[in-house]
């Protein structure tokens, strides 16, 4: 009497085809659907690697042509004049700082606010789908209409170019980035957490101001210093709101420099002087929003 | 008898209790400034496209709609038009497309398939993310300094080999279309990747198991299974790809070679509306600031409607799976 093998080797090779409609279900790692797949795999992970090769290019180029130009001079001096040796751009860097401030001033409180209401107060009323959509929309909004914008609105009427409308530029640019950040962080605040507070007998905003917005900070700080990373890199909307100075910065109302627009004007310049600088500025520059991106990673890994 | 037990309730100690007036009307001036901030965001939206609207209504009547099949660009004859504007609007953002597409497709089947180990996959990943993080003018200037030289020679060697193709029809001499629209695909592929990845990631397991248990090979599963389940949201990917290009401004400005002529070579220098308004508004009179506000007002259309298209794609997208699940 023999037992029947059951195995599962021998269950495999029952199910060898026996009829023209069975698949093989064994595979020969020379067969043309493997070679297929090897190949692609093999494409993949080259494509892959030469998209990387851009980003090391560019940190090469800011760590070898600009941290050779790099020191306390380039941090603090003036903007040199076209033949002139030497020279920094301190006056961009706090130019840069101060416009990036006032838009986090302007952007900030009324992008949270404004997600108060779309995440707690109304989420499934007309104006907050509105006004949802259209913050997505202005997510891909080119940053230079937000430049003629203020333009039109700011520097037309104040009949001057200045730190303000440049902050306000970038203020818009950093609004729908906040809001919808903030707006996820508090809709992601659970449920049970708001209801024991309503149970205590908070009214709306205490339930806001003392469980949603501390417990959703993390998230809501990391859109804000998401946003402020944007805004930092952003120069587009300082072309004709800020403009440019040779100058510090004595008054808000006055044209401002900025690192973007720093390494634009210098970039197309003939003197080697100018494009070294321009190279350091740019190390800068990215350096600052590379601190902020790095922040809004620690600030978001923290779970609650 | 019931209504009488909380009248005896001490509430010294407690933290619980009704609001008090002072409450009530705080709680509502509060809800007032957040619905205000909202509507605020609605606001600034209308104003935008009225005031660019109105300040480019002098220019409408003045050359009507013949300005955006003109290509003339003379302050001194006042004759504006920008068709060759659109035209290297759209020719650069689409071969920033066709690259960028490609590979951040191709990035996000590297990072959700499987490929790395999950740690691997997220460096690489935060890889791509700074990449988006580099600031345009960065871009611009690595552009000039590393990729002109870099790809002058590729490029004159093709004009000189095979000229009689149109897309080599002029050499390199410097900016030009061509470094425009690399360095604009380098820039648009962490929007792609990271929204294809999103897209990749809402694929149930089970479907990927189901396409392995068929004895599908890797890549049978992705491109026969994978892709064609999350093709809605890789077309949203796309299209807000898309739309980041047509608006970039900094990188293009330094790069495009700010010409206005129509050509289809990849190494003839050309110009965008964006690099336009860069290049042009600072030192512009009223005569061409009007013109310019017309050619914002253009940009503006374009960019919302593929914003717009982009979006509803996308939630569509979602919203299959939300019915899947």
């Amino acid at each position: 009497m023999s037992v029947p093998d059951l195995t599962l080797e021998s269950s495999i090779r029952n199910l060898e085809p026996t009829s023209s409609r069975m698949p093989s279900l064994h595979r020969a790692p020379l067969e043309i659907r493997a070679l297929k797949s090897g190949f692609l795999t093999a494409l993949t992970w080259i494509g892959a690697i030469l998209a990387s090769v851009p980003l090391f290019s560019v940190i090469y180029m800011l760590l070898v042509e600009g941290g050779s130009r790099l020191n306390w001079e380039t941090l603090t001096a003036l903007p040199p004049s076209a033949f002139d040796l030497g020279g920094g751009f301190g006056n961009a860097i706090v130019g840069t700082v101060v416009m990036v401030g006032i838009a986090t001033l302007v952007s900030v409180p009324i992008g949270i606010l404004a997600a108060v209401y779309l995440a707690i107060l109304d989420p499934d009323s007309k104006l907050a789908h509105t006004v949802r959509f259209l913050a997505k929309v202005l997510t891909g909004f080119p940053s230079i209409l937000a430049g003629v914008f203020v333009y039109a609105v700011m520097v037309v009427t104040m009949k001057t170019y200045s730190a303000l409308a440049g902050g306000v530029a970038l203020a818009v640019l950093m609004l729908p980035t906040v809001v919808l950040a903030a707006e996820q962080a508090m809709a992601m605040v659970p449920k049970k957490m708001k209801d024991a507070a309503y149970g205590m007998g908070c009214t709306r905003t205490q339930v806001i101001w003392k469980v949603v917005l501390p417990t959703g900070a993390p998230g809501i700080l990391t859109g804000v210093m998401l946003a402020i990373a944007g805004a930092a890199g952003n120069s587009a909307p300082l072309l004709f709101t800020a403009l440019f100075s040779d100058y510090y910065l004595r008054s808000l109302t006055e044209p401002t420099a900025s690192l973007a627009i720093l390494i634009f004007n210098f970039s197309g310049m003939p003197y080697e002087n100018q494009i070294q600088l321009a190279w350091a500025a740019s190390l800068v520059l990215v350096l600052i929003v590379l601190v902020f991106n790095i922040l809004a990673r620690i600030i978001g890994r923290q779970k609650y | 008898m019931a209504s009488h037990q909380f009248d005896n309730v001490d509430r010294s100690g407690s933290v619980s209790g009704p609001p008090s007036g002072g409450d009530y009307a705080l709680d509502r001036s509060f809800r007032g400034i957040a619905w205000f901030s909202a509507a605020l965001i609605l606001a600034l939206v209308v104003y935008i496209v009225v005031e660019i609207g109105g300040k480019a209504m002098p220019a409408i009547a003045e050359h009507g709609l013949g300005f955006l099949t003109s290509t003339a660009w003379n302050v001194q004859t006042g004759q504006f038009g920008i068709l060759p504007q659109i035209w290297g609007t759209l020719y650069s953002s689409l071969l920033a497309l066709i690259l960028g597409g490609v590979f951040g497709v191709a990035i996000a089947i590297f990072l959700t398939q499987d490929f790395l180990p999950s740690r691997l996959a997220m460096v690489f990943r935060t890889i791509i993310e700074l990449l988006a993080a580099i600031p345009s003018v960065v871009f611009g200037l690595w552009g000039i300094y590393v990729l002109i030289p870099l790809l002058r020679p590729v490029a004159n060697w093709l004009h000189a080999n095979l000229g009689g193709v149109p897309f080599f029809g002029t050499s390199l001499s410097g900016p030009g279309l061509a470094p425009a629209a690399l360095v604009l695909a380098i820039m648009i592929l962490p929007t792609v990747a990271s929204i294809s990845v999103d897209a990749l990631r809402q694929i149930p397991y089970k479907v990927k198991e189901a396409a392995y248990g068929m004895g599908t090979t890797r890549w049978e599963a992705i491109l026969k299974v994978m892709l064609p389940t999350a093709s809605s949201g890789i077309l949203a990917a796309l299209v807000l790809g898309f739309g980041r290009a047509l608006g970039e401004t900094m990188a293009l400005a330094m790069l495009i070679g700010n010409s206005n002529q129509i050509s289809l070579s990849l190494f003839a220098p050309a110009n965008t509306l964006a690099a336009l308004l860069a290049s042009s508004f600072p030192e512009a009179g009223p005569v061409e600031v009007r013109a310019l506000m017309y050619a914002a007002l253009a940009l503006l259309a374009i960019t919302l409607i593929v914003n717009a298209v982009g979006l509803a794609v996308m939630k569509f997208a979602t919203r299959k799976f939300e019915a899947e699940r």
